[in-house]
């Protein structure tokens, strides 16, 4: 490398961080997705500015440790403030997302307001927080996210069994007697603190996708608790790094954004490319079956026309098969694929007769229908003449 | 003067933001505004880039298409069926929101156009934008801006108030008698970004979002009429910019900020203090039921013991915390109230029910 090692140092801190942010954002951001709450994070992400300007106007100090408790504070109080308002009033979810994220955020403004005005505040470093800052990543930043990290990802780990019960049968847990409410606030403190780790880095405005997109990514590939969440801690971290990393070393190049367009890359990809409920995969089983059964329909046909005949393997011209079915334009394409299957050959010109492979596929396929209809169940019979 | 063009200006956007507002709230789709308050800043952008103005009319029409093309972009997603509805807001609006940033960070420098300016906004710099009509000064363009997306919306509401609201409260009902309701949502969405893209210059891309959940969340707690609910709703949402300017006034602080501040206060009063679904009205029901309660319990239970050979026993006072495992002070708080409304009287250390109170235990009795 020619990086000039101050640089290089830079880089690993920011990478360092990033990557910190991402594996506990995917990792917590699987459960809130799970649980129907995206957009829980966003609220809590806004309502923790006005926390980070009080923490600041009172002790006066801009450490990373006092600003992040601060936000902290902030942001689990505005996730405690939607969760109380849903239940005990008939406002719904999403317009109590809507004003604990902008009420707090607004508060948060008349707070800033007067921290600029103060003989000691200059903004900078906090206003850091509204778009976030991976350059301005110092070690003891990342200290502090990693602790946290660590914190939050034992907590995870050590309450695995209970939260995937929260996730996915909260009934069931209540009835086992598990402390459900209590693990309810838990996992939302959980989530507050993956939040606030991003803040400095990814800021305010777009720290919920971080949680929202990993999480969104990982469940197309797998349908397992366990696998989805470290596939979220992954991918956010994969996204924490490369966004980080492009943005600290490219000029003019906001680190939020980068790290977002960089998981919603990430999202994309696994939307179409997940090899059993991405969008491509259900394209292919689609056409497949499509084409599985239009072939089957004129075997169908061709079974029927056969049997009024004493040959089974007596030919038919596709013009009589375009006459049986509701959509002619599938005879040819149709009678091609079952001749690569081997199920039907043609017999010079236009006449196409069953195989022996076909004959047997076709009593498979069709004699249950044929039973219905009165013939035997078993083999090929030609239908009495009258 | 630029006093009063701020408060008209904040009034005009108050009312303009809390009348679509009001559809977002009753039809649970009011994170959209945040989505598109959003969204609509690529739009913005780009808009700018082509006509080199902020102030250019295409302006609207890029963001609101913007707007709706979000609206679409997250229905699509959705539909899909792999991403649910909130997390399909949560990644679309992000993504448009980081495109538009980056657009602006890479290529905008030095013009006046940043991110801040686009995320809070400055009311108190709107009176200095003026409007010149023939070289005459004809009041702020952040009034006449917002003044007709006021009236677009109000135009909008009043032509299609019938189809709103069946489509608001009954979307299948609509859709059988051959509304569309689709297309209603795409309007309405339209609608929004109209009215966020003409508000961010003013009060921000947030609280555009506390405008327009605000006022009509707080209304909601005062009323079940649709068209009282639209009054409220532009009421309040007037009432929080005119309080939120004087906030900010007084306290020389963002007025935006402040007035989102207001907002909130007012929601909070609304939640705790509105007659019927206020939290104290209640916690003040659900105490008078349980009184009441306690109160019947109370007779039911001297009318099945009284002239009984126990009676002597069961209807002493201190008996009920025994006998109906009552704790001693709801013993006293429904012998208290009994008392008080003449229902029983205490003679000779017993409890003895009147006359009116033998009616309602008997009635107690009968309908429980």
């Amino acid at each position: 490398m020619s990086l000039p090692f101050a640089l290089d140092f830079t880089l690993r801190t920011v990478a360092l961080g990033a990557a910190v942010l991402g594996l506990v954002s995917g990792t917590l951001g699987t459960y809130a997705v799970l649980r129907s709450q995206s957009l829980l994070g966003d609220a809590i992400s806004h309502a923790a500015l006005p926390g980070i300007a009080i923490a600041f106007l009172l002790t006066g100090l801009r450490s990373p440790l006092v600003l992040v408790l601060g936000a902290a504070a902030a942001g689990w109080i505005g996730a405690l403030v939607v969760l109380g308002v849903t239940k005990r009033t008939r406002i719904p979810y999403d317009a109590s997302l809507g004003i604990v994220l902008s009420v707090f955020f607004g508060f948060g403004m008349v707070l800033l307001t007067f921290i600029q005005r103060m003989p000691s505040g200059n903004q900078a470093g906090l206003d850091t927080f509204l778009f976030g800052q991976a350059a301005a990543l110092l070690p003891r930043d990342v200290f502090v996210m990693s602790s946290l990290g660590i914190v939050a990802l034992t907590a995870t780990a050590l309450l695995w069994k209970e939260l995937k019960l929260l996730a996915f049968d909260q009934e069931f847990g209540a009835a086992l007697g598990l402390p459900m409410r209590r693990l309810d606030v838990v996992l939302t403190t959980l989530l507050v603190v993956a939040i606030v780790i991003g803040l400095q880095t990814v800021g305010v405005v777009l720290m919920s996708a971080i949680l929202i997109a990993p999480a969104a990514a990982a469940r197309q590939w797998s349908d397992r608790l366990g696998r989805i969440v470290v596939l979220a801690g992954i991918f956010g971290a994969t996204a924490g790094v490369t966004g980080a990393v492009i943005s600290a070393s490219t000029p003019r190049l906001p680190t939020g954004p980068t790290i977002v367009l960089c998981a919603g890359a990430i999202m994309l990809v696994s939307l179409f490319l997940a090899p059993q409920r991405g969008l491509l995969a259900e394209l292919v089983r689609q056409r497949r079956s499509r084409r599985n059964l239009r072939e089957l329909g004129v075997l169908e046909d061709l079974y029927t026309l056969s049997r009024l005949h004493a040959d089974p393997y007596h030919p038919h011209p596709s013009v009589v098969l375009r006459t049986m079915t509701s959509g002619p334009e599938s005879v040819e394409p149709g009678l091609l694929g079952l001749e690569k299957r081997g199920w039907v050959r043609r017999l010079g010109g236009d006449l196409w007769g069953m195989t022996d492979a076909g004959l047997a596929a076709a009593t498979r396929e069709f004699a249950r229908w044929h039973r219905a209809a009165g013939a035997d169940p078993g083999d090929w019979q030609p239908i009495e003449q009258t | 003067m630029a006093e009063l063009e701020i408060q008209l200006i904040a009034i005009v956007t108050a009312v303009a933001c809390a009348l679509p507002g009001a559809f977002l709230v009753l039809r649970r789709v009011s994170m959209l505004s945040d989505a598109i308050s959003h969204a609509i800043l690529p739009g913005i952008v780009v808009a700018f880039f082509l006509t080199g103005t902020l102030n250019s009319p295409l302006l609207i029409v890029g963001a609101a298409a913007t707007g709706v093309l979000t609206a679409g972009m997250i229905e699509s997603l959705s539909r899909t069926g792999r991403v649910r509805e909130d997390a399909a807001i949560g990644l679309v609006f992000p993504v448009l929101f980081s495109i538009g940033v980056i657009m602006i960070a890479r290529y905008a420098e030095g013009v006046h156009l940043d991110v801040d300016a686009v995320l809070l906004g400055e009311l108190a710099f709107a009176p200095f934008d003026r409007l010149l009509v023939g070289g005459a000064d004809v009041g702020p363009k952040a009034l006449w801006v917002m003044g007709s997306i006021l009236v677009v919306n109000v135009a909008f509401i009043g032509s299609f108030y019938k189809e709103l609201k069946l489509s608001t409260f009954d979307p299948a009902l609509a859709a059988a008698l051959g509304f569309s309701p689709a297309l209603l949502h795409y309007l309405l969405m339209g609608i929004v970004s109209i009215t966020a893209v003409g508000a961010f210059d003013a009060v921000g891309s947030i609280l555009v979002v506390a405008l327009i959940v605000g006022p009509p969340a707080t209304a909601y707690l005062l009323t079940d009429r649709l068209s009282i609910l639209l009054l409220l709703s532009a009421g309040i949402g007037a009432a929080a910019g005119i309080t939120g300017y004087w906030t900010a006034f007084l306290l020389d602080a963002s007025i935006a900020g402040s007035i989102a501040t207001v907002v909130g206060a007012f929601f909070f009063a609304g939640l705790l203090f509105a007659p019927d679904q206020g939290l104290v009205a209640a916690a003040r029901r659900s105490k008078q039921q349980r009184r009441r309660f306690a109160q019947h319990m109370l007779l039911v239970h001297l009318l099945h013991h009284e002239d009984a050979p126990d009676a002597a026993l069961e209807c002493r006072p201190d008996h009920l915390e025994e006998h109906l495992r009552w704790n001693p002070d709801t013993a006293q708080l429904a012998i208290r109230s009994a008392v008080r409304e003449r229902l029983i009287e205490a003679q000779g250390g017993l409890l003895h029910l009147t006359p009116a109170g033998r009616a309602v235990a008997q009635e107690t009795m009968v309908t429980t």
